[in-house]
């Protein structure tokens, strides 16, 4: 099949885009506490998000770019990625935290204007993971920036980060 | 003595596909000398307390480990007349503390002075700090730098690449890695089997089966024992999910960094769709943690094997359509052919493996060359292209996926039935392996004793596929850094350990 039959093709199919799971409104409401964001809407219906890698082992970019997917496809929730931290209202951050990028994660930090939220993502950047206590880490994303909401998982499913990431972006709405 | 690489050493206890030969220095700079000549391949290059060792290969099928002692702390470098191993020798100097005598790059790797010590894993000394990098220098007029990373743009492991242009041409690429160094070897030195072997399966996510398989062959050939046949089956049917999971996002991938993001958007559902039936046969997407040493953890059922054996034929429909579109796309071939050439000779000489090894020219598959179960039992055609560009690394991977999909489905039909764990010995030992991971060969090593790893040194196939993405991009413009870039797709995490 040649490239105007694939498009064809995509006309007559039923979209493969599944709903997500709505997070739960107490999670919801936990979280806008966490925050101390006031009934004033700051950012409308939207996140735009900056990931960063501070050593991860790559799986959970794996499932961070299935999020794109037709599947999950974040967009349709007024989530996306940004290639700037100058763009970004949020941060998602994978990996231990390694003392080589301990420095760029701190200035990728300090040049994304306020306000702004950080999401650490995946078992190492919660405390280091497996690899906390080792000489070449620092022990998690919350040694070096303050984590707003972390997303458990090695690696979360994206399932699991939409839901997070709609937690938040609900949460910044309140 | 072996026989087949005419390599004088007394012989050790050795688990593997190999022999380990504890050799002098003199053998030690001979072998250097036939790796310089191209008479001999480099496979690997560590440190060990007070040792160092490499191995290196012939034809296909005959390699040994060089053991060396250090007393002194040095040994002949072989970098001094074998490239390929200048990056290995700079981390293991980082690491040990071990000096390669005659090294021409004596700059750190790993080691960016942020570390409370220097040679964690040798006699540490308090580290000096930071200091600015040496970037090797060009000459010429109206030069300019071009610095990128470690934060990139995109979802990917950071890195930095310092480019310097003439306007759009990159007149010279030079990566500085090391940014992902987690210590994986220090944290799986003195570790229980099982604790390292998670930790083995972290150091390259995208390959954490290959990573696996290889840890837990290296595990059971230092114990003296073989994982029972129905797990080794599906240790190759992960294997091969796992193939076929990143050579379809790859694919897409490379496209989409040409703007052809419609190939990017329907490789995306088939590799979703890999993923789900990875989860529903082993527990895990990325089938993490299922392979683990004496066998697998987890014995896919009756359904979900039928589950992947439709799943196969579904993709193998979808693909030949995607490959049509890829073929029939000018616009597209206009980017992917000629970009991003590397040499075969300098593959040769890097002993690059996987798609980038066979896209130029050479004919290298550890499941044929250095055949494990069931590989052994199996037929499958292994892919060779010669015009070593972007293009034929596009045309490696689409061979490979049909290959792959050949392969689970002759695993599905040959699977045994048994049990799929093997309980491990308390022996003590040292064994190495080496398993086709999808960027290329793995190669692993560990010394046990009383339950624990004494210690581990794990290869990851982009040490040597790395710097040839310097070579290949001299010449062209920056704007197709970013497609060579993909369609290399190294390892960052897998290389800084």
């Amino acid at each position: 099949m040649s490239l105007p039959g694939l498009l064809a093709e995509g006309l007559f199919l039923s979209p493969l885009t599944e709903a997500a799971q709505d997070p739960a409104d107490a999670d919801i409401a936990a979280l806008a506490e966490r925050l101390q964001v006031t009934a004033r809407r700051r950012l409308g219906r939207s996140l735009a998000i900056r990931h960063v890698d501070a050593g991860s082992c790559n799986g959970c970019e794996l499932e961070i770019h299935a999020l794109s997917n037709a599947f999950y496809d974040l967009e349709r929730f007024g989530l996306r990625f940004v290639a700037s931290p100058r763009h970004a209202d949020v941060l998602m951050v994978t990996g231990p935290v390694t003392l080589n990028m301990r420095e760029a994660l701190e200035r990728t930090w300090a040049a994304t204007p306020g306000p702004k939220w950080v999401v650490s993502v995946g078992g190492c950047a919660l405390d280091g993971g497996l690899f906390a206590g080792g000489y070449a880490c620092a022990g998690g994303v919350g040694a070096v920036a303050p984590v707003d909401l972390h997303i458990p998982g090695c690696p979360p499913s994206p399932a699991a980060m939409l839901t997070g990431l709609l937690t938040l972006m609900q949460a910044a709405e309140r | 003595m072996t026989a087949g690489l005419g390599i004088a050493g007394r012989r050790e206890a050795h688990g593997g596909p190999w022999p380990a030969l504890r050799v002098d220095e003199r053998t030690w700079r001979g072998v250097s000398l036939r790796l310089a000549a191209d008479d001999l391949s480099l496979l690997a290059l560590w440190g060990d307390s007070g040792s160092v060792r490499m191995v290196v290969m012939g034809e296909a099928g005959d390699a040994a480990m060089l053991v060396l002692p250090c007393p002194d702390g040095r040994y002949p470098s072989v970098g001094a007349v074998h490239p390929p191993a200048i990056r290995l020798e700079r981390a293991l100097f980082d690491l040990h503390g071990l000096v390669a005598e005659g090294a021409v790059d004596t700059r750190p790797w790993l080691d960016h002075g942020r570390w409370a010590q220097r040679h964690p894993l040798g006699r540490a000394s308090p580290s000096a700090g930071p200091a600015p990098y040496a970037f090797l220098a060009a000459e010429g007029e109206s030069l300019h730098q071009i610095p990128v990373g470690p934060v990139h743009a995109g979802i990917i492991e950071p890195g930095h690449f310092r480019f310097t242009a003439s306007g759009e041409t990159v007149v010279r690429l030079e990566e500085r890695l090391g940014y992902v160094h987690r210590g994986v070897e220090g944290l799986i030195a003195g570790a229980p089997i099982e604790r390292a072997a998670r930790l083995a399966a972290r150091v390259s996510g995208d390959s954490t089966v290959a990573y696996a398989i290889a840890f837990a062959r290296a595990v059971e050939a230092a114990l003296g024992m073989e994982a029972p046949p129905r797990a080794a089956w599906l240790r190759a049917l992960m294997a091969e999910l796992e193939r076929l999971a990143n050579h379809l996002g790859d694919i897409g991938a490379i496209c989409n960094d040409a703007s052809f993001s419609l190939m990017h958007a329907h490789t995306g559902v088939l590799r979703e769709g890999v993923l789900r039936a990875a989860d529903r046969a082993f527990g895990h997407r990325l089938m993490m943690d299922v392979v683990v040493p004496g066998g697998v953890a987890v014995d896919a059922s009756d359904a979900s094997i039928r589950n992947l054996g439709d799943l196969a034929t579904a993709i193998r429909t979808r693909v030949a359509m995607l490959t049509d579109v890829y073929d029939d796309t000018a616009s597209l071939q206009d980017r992917t052919v000629s970009t991003g050439f590397a040499a075969p000779e300098l593959v040769a000489r890097f002993a690059a493996g996987g798609f980038v090894g066979r896209a130029s020219g050479r004919d290298f598959d550890v499941r044929r060359a250095f055949a494990y179960p069931p590989y052994d039992r199996l037929a499958f055609e292994v892919p060779v292209r010669s015009d070593g560009d972007v293009n034929a690394r596009v045309w490696i991977r689409l061979d490979e996926v049909n290959a792959s999909l050949s392969l689970i489905e002759q695993i599905l039909t040959g699977l045994p039935s048994g049990a799929v764990l093997t309980p491990l010995s308390d022996r003590s030992g040292e064994g190495s392996a080496l398993v086709e991971g999808f960027r290329g060969d793995v190669l692993a090593w560990v010394r046990i004793a009383g339950g624990l790893v004494q210690h581990a040194h794990l290869r990851d196939p982009s040490w040597f596929q790395w710097p040839l993405l310097e070579a290949c991009i001299e010449g062209s413009i920056v704007a197709d850094f970013p497609l060579c870039n993909k369609s290399f797709n190294c390892s960052y995490a897998g290389v800084d350990l």
